[in-house]
């Protein structure tokens, strides 16, 4: 295997997109949905009390590292993590991946990562990445996305796998050790989309599935009462952030499962899956309505345009209409 | 969202307008299809306001420094996107160690090698942590 072998192709989210290109690399032709699928990547999360530069946290993801981890086992594909004290014996640990010529995908922060645009760059910590070379001293990274391979100088790489504050990525790196000849797609199919009904369906508590929607909703509701109007539109921007900016393929991880869906009904031959498909595509696009109301209520903080309890109205109707979905997903027969 | 629904409003700022990244849509023919997206008016807006948030606060800040009412830490670590609590972990400090060093007085008597932590931390020399707003000065003139 050399650098050269290895293919960049561009791709929403970066562990998805991690995880199709090194399971490309080693032969095994999958989609960036799929690998989304498998790995049961979509969840909603809301915690109030987990405040990042003072706003509340929200995702529309399942926790980092999960999807690469969920499909290896799916698709019985042996792997090797690692996690480092020291980002002296980090680096080492990379160069000697790299040396032995298996492309290694990283955790790590996009604060230090230059080849990024400046507008993207905070202190994110779980942002994946993969080296698959190196060019002098500098690395090779295939960031999955970007349009281009980018290089890296061994400063800037170091900074960002070992990154401070939460999470802290302590320098995990990951690589294939070794692939089954054949794969059971239909199978990990299956799981994917079980344990994605589970995750949205079952969690006791309010602030993680689709209650977690519903709480954001009441939360909003009460921002004019709670909050002066600058904060209330930085809790809103940070909302729409988390759903649009950047790595979601759009509405905050809704179209990418879609699209995962309709390949899995395709291939399935199972019309279910594609009239599922269709309704999360429409459950999407009223995601982005939220997300453009609430971007005019920021703009106009005193307009009554689109009040707050409107914009909590719009978010319930998603998550009622994805609390049905996954529903009618999970009493599907296998 | 159909393909030709996808929004093509640039980031135009910050070199946001560099990065087109992949989106999922539906096609003419029903099928999921990935394409590049240079970003979209609502989420530009959103990004817009984070970043003016953390200027505004940088050049409150930095009055404050001039003005000899806080030390440059406070200004390079807001320049640096962090909060009290990230900085005393790259410190590895005490957050009131480093609220302590926010003092103008506290700050001049710093060993030189705490100076140099904090540079290296703040990506800057010391030597640019130390005269704080003289190499503004010199543009001036």
């Amino acid at each position: 295997m050399s650098e050269h072998e290895f293919q960049h192709y561009q791709h929403a989210h970066c562990e998805s997109g991690v995880t199709a290109n090194l399971l490309r690399h080693e032969g095994i032709d999958i989609s960036e949905p799929m690998a989304f699928g498998i790995g049961a990547g979509l969840f909603f999360g809301h915690l109030p009390f987990l405040k990042i530069a003072g706003i509340p946290g929200t995702t529309y993801r399942i926790w980092p590292g999960a999807i690469f981890k969920r499909v290896a086992q799916r698709l019985d594909i042996k792997i090797q993590t690692q996690r480092f004290s020291y980002p002296a014996k980090g680096m080492k640990a990379l160069d000697d991946a790299l040396a032995a010529g298996k492309p290694t995908g990283m955790l790590g922060s996009v604060f230090y990562l230059p080849y990024l645009p400046e507008a993207f760059r905070f202190h994110f910590n779980a942002h994946n990445y993969v080296a698959y070379g190196k060019r002098g001293d500098q690395y090779l990274i295939s960031d999955p996305i970007i349009e281009e391979p980018a290089l890296i100088a061994p400063a800037d790489l170091v900074k960002s796998r070992f990154a401070k504050g939460t999470p802290e990525p302590k320098g995990f790196m990951y690589n294939i050790i070794s692939t089954p000849k054949t794969i059971n797609l239909a199978k990990a199919i299956e799981q994917g989309i079980k344990q994605t009904c589970f995750f949205m369906l079952s969690p006791p508590v309010p602030w993680f599935g689709n209650k977690a929607i519903f709480l954001l909703a009441d939360k909003i509701k009460d921002y004019p009462k709670k909050l002066e109007p600058r904060k209330a539109a930085l809790f809103l921007g940070n909302i729409i952030r988390m759903q649009e900016e950047i790595g979601t393929g759009g509405a905050g991880f809704r179209y990418l499962f879609a699209a995962f869906l309709q390949e899995a009904g395709t291939l399935l031959r199972r019309d279910d899956l594609l009239q599922f498909s269709t309704r999360l595509t429409k459950i999407g696009d009223d995601w982005r309505n939220f997300a453009y109301h609430a971007a005019r209520q920021m703009k106009d903080r005193k307009s009554d345009l689109v009040s707050y309890d409107d914009l909590s109205d719009l978010l319930k109707k998603c998550g009622q209409q994805e609390l049905e979905l996954f529903r009618e997903m999970k009493k599907m027969k296998w | 969202m159909n393909v030709e629904e996808v929004p093509q409003d640039p980031k135009n700022f910050k070199e946001g307008e560099k990065l087109k990244k992949l989106m999922y849509a539906v096609g003419k023919d029903g099928k999921y299809t990935g394409i590049n997206s240079a970003g979209w008016e609502a989420e530009n807006f959103a990004t817009k306001q984070a970043w003016d948030d953390i200027d505004e606060e940088l050049a409150r800040i930095e009055a404050q420094v001039l003005a000899g009412e806080l030390s440059p830490i406070p200004y390079y670590m807001q320049k640096s996107l962090m909060d009290i609590a990230l900085l005393a972990k790259y410190m590895e400090k005490w957050e009131w160690q480093i609220k302590r060093h926010f003092k103008p007085s506290v700050f001049k008597e710093l060993e030189p090698a705490m100076l140099d932590e904090y540079a290296r931390i703040f990506n800057i020399t010391t030597d640019k942590l130390t005269h704080f707003g003289q190499d503004k000065k010199e543009n001036h003139q």
